[in-house]
């Protein structure tokens, strides 16, 4: 197993704020890590120090075997960066953005015009080509924002918050270019506030919270540790609010909670349990309005994690 | 711990910055074209952006020439002669500002963290701003050239001469630019960048014998005019486009324009490289 990057210890300050308190991220060759973590939990300076942008105030970062200080050059060769703001050239068209890289990665212009349209057509910005890219929306300019960032086929690739903002269906159309990426052998870091995102895509999650990694392992071991899966259940007629509860508390042998008026939640360990619960308020012929299994928000993990609230700020 | 990882098809077919210097030298010089290309669209794509060295100028003589021109010199058409190749060299250098002002537009907006990640020269970004707004130096002095003849302006040379004339205009002012790239650089705002660059240009600039022979001026300010290299610039811009004795005025403009590119060019680099 060889790994594509790894961070040992990275510090970072900014005048009296400690962005990264000595923080350590690894990845193997062609897998994903996640980075989840609240605003201000300093991915994007992890991010930064990993792609030679920034240099840490000590700890070390190699990728590829390359040390991202002493041999920054080498390091360049190697990764593609989608920061979290789009840092597409407003005044140029999508294909003049990418033709510019393709040329300075070394392209010919002919061959950089080939790979321009390549990703253009991938990204479904054909029709935007020959626009600047400030008509853009800001969906299509983070996809131009990725777009430039693959031009060279990076082996390791940094996406730092890249569904913030994004609506359902184009994050899902985000999550799909991940996989392909993937797919073709590349090595991602992909920064997110969202559990189902790191869990949709990562293969290992490094949680982190004031600079430190409060967390790591799989998508399974950490929803394991926050609690797992909760469902979730409002019927249409309150007042039958009372049945449902018995129902979740049988099954889930816990006694559910009731986090609003009208719905009930209950924390399950296993996976079977839900369509258990469905089957049973069907057969009780009590109609819902909502049922739904979803995974604990970043919140929840982050109170299971260090019992305070997922706010950089309050605990600061 | 010896992992190597490889670009899939790998477009990197060139020896990279660690390869011998010709090599090194070419592949900077093809980025910064690279990237003096996007300043030049840039710069077509918002002509209005061209507005302030174009009619800032043209403004300058229209006032300079018809308010003081009888008086300095009795005649608007000899002063129209004395003042134009000056204020050439004051627009260029007004103009070179901008440059400065963008590069610290995008260094804040984060396109410089695209160039800054990829395997290219600290340098060629720089350089390629530089070169790309050469562009606007051109368009300034082709109206301001124009607007002149339609006022009565004559070249007094001929035409080869005059264009040295220009082109020694053209490199003195791209000199300037790396003082504004420097200080492009090293600011916080665009704001603030073109704030301090006035403050340096007006002494710069009017601290001259642009208006008026340096001769008249009182002593203190003579001191300066004779230690300001515009001044001889100016002088030499006459010289090489209305006529009249060029002396040591082209050996100085050139000596001076190396000599402010030699300090400010790396120096804009290093902090450049240095900005994290
Ligand atoms: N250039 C900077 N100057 C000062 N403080 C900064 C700078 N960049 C980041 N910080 C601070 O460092 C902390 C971590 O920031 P960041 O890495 O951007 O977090 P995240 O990407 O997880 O939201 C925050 O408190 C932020 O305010
Ligand atoms: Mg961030």
């Amino acid at each position: 197993m060889s790994l594509a990057f790894q961070a040992e210890g990275l510090v970072k300050r900014f005048g009296k704020t400690t962005a990264l308190a000595g923080i350590d991220l690894a990845a193997e060759q062609g897998s994903v890590l996640g980075v989840l973590g609240p605003n201000g939990a300093g991915k994007t300076t992890a991010v930064r120090i990993l792609a030679t942008l920034l240099r840490p105030d000590s700890g070390r970062a190699t990728v590829g075997g390359h040390d991202v200080v002493k041999d920054a050059g080498a390091v360049r060769r190697l990764i593609g960066l989608t920061g979290q703001y789009a840092s597409v050239d407003e005044d140029l068209t999508g294909t003049q953005n990418l033709v510019l890289i393709g040329e300075l990665l070394d392209l010919r212009r002919r061959d950089a015009k080939v790979r321009a349209a390549e990703l253009l057509d991938w990204f479904d910005l054909t029709e935007a080509a020959n626009r600047p890219a400030k008509t853009y929306s800001g969906g299509m300019r983070r996809r131009l924002d990725l777009a430039a960032s693959l031009v060279g086929r990076p082996a390791v690739i940094y996406l730092d918050e890249p569904t913030t903002g994004l609506d359902p269906a184009k994050r899902e159309d985000m999550w799909g270019v991940v996989r392909s990426l993937v797919g073709d052998g590349s090595t991602v870091l992909l920064t997110t506030q969202y559990l189902d995102e790191a869990d949709a895509l990562a293969d290992e999650i490094s949680v982190i919270d004031h600079g430190k990694v409060i967390a790591h392992g799989t998508p399974a071991q950490l929803k394991q540790i926050a609690g797992g899966q909760t469902i979730l259940v409002r019927p249409t007629d309150p007042a039958r609010l009372a049945e449902v509860s018995g129902i979740l508390a049988a099954v889930a042998q816990r006694e559910p909670e009731s986090p609003g008026r009208g719905v009930l939640t209950v924390p399950i360990d296993d996976d079977r349990a839900f369509p258990t619960v469905v089957r049973r308020i069907e057969e009780a012929g009590i109609g819902v309005m909502e049922l739904s299994l979803r995974l604990p928000s970043l919140d929840e993990v982050f109170f299971t994690l260090t019992g305070k609230p997922a706010t950089a700020e309050v605990a600061a | 711990m010896t992992t190597t990882i490889e670009r899939s098809p790998a477009p990197v077919t060139s020896a990279g910055p660690s390869g011998p210097p010709p090599a090194r030298t070419f592949r900077v010089a093809r980025h910064s074209l690279a990237l003096a290309r996007r300043s030049l669209i840039k710069t077509l794509r918002t002509p209005e952006q061209l507005l302030d060295v174009t009619l800032q100028p043209v403004m300058f003589v229209v006032i300079f020439v018809y308010l003081l021109g009888g008086a300095i010199s009795g005649s608007q058409t000899v002063y129209l002669e004395y003042l134009l190749p000056a204020i050439m060299v004051q627009s260029v250098m007004f103009a070179s500002v901008a440059t400065g002002f963008s590069l610290n537009t995008d260094v804040k907006k984060g396109v410089f963290d695209r160039f800054r990640s990829l395997p290219i020269a600290r340098s060629a970004p720089l350089i390629g701003s530089v070169l790309g707004d050469l562009a606007r130096f051109v368009v300034s002095i082709a109206v301001l050239l124009g607007f002149g003849y339609a006022i009565g302006f004559r070249i007094g040379t001929n035409p080869l001469t005059a264009l040295a004339g220009c082109l020694l205009v053209i490199f003195f002012a791209s000199a300037i630019t790396w003082i504004f790239v420097l200080l492009g650089v090293i600011m916080r705002e665009p704001g603030a960048v073109q704030g301090t660059a006035f403050l340096v240009l007006f002494p710069l600039t009017f601290g001259t014998n642009m208006m008026v022979p340096t001769d008249t001026l009182p002593g203190w300010l003579q001191a300066w005019v004779k230690i300001n290299p515009v001044s001889d610039v100016m002088d030499a811009a006459r010289a090489l486009i209305t006529g009249g004795p060029v002396g040591d005025t082209v050996t100085k403009s050139i000596l001076w324009s190396i000599g402010i590119i030699v300090v400010f060019a790396p120096l804009a680099v290093r902090f450049y490289r240095r900005r994290v």
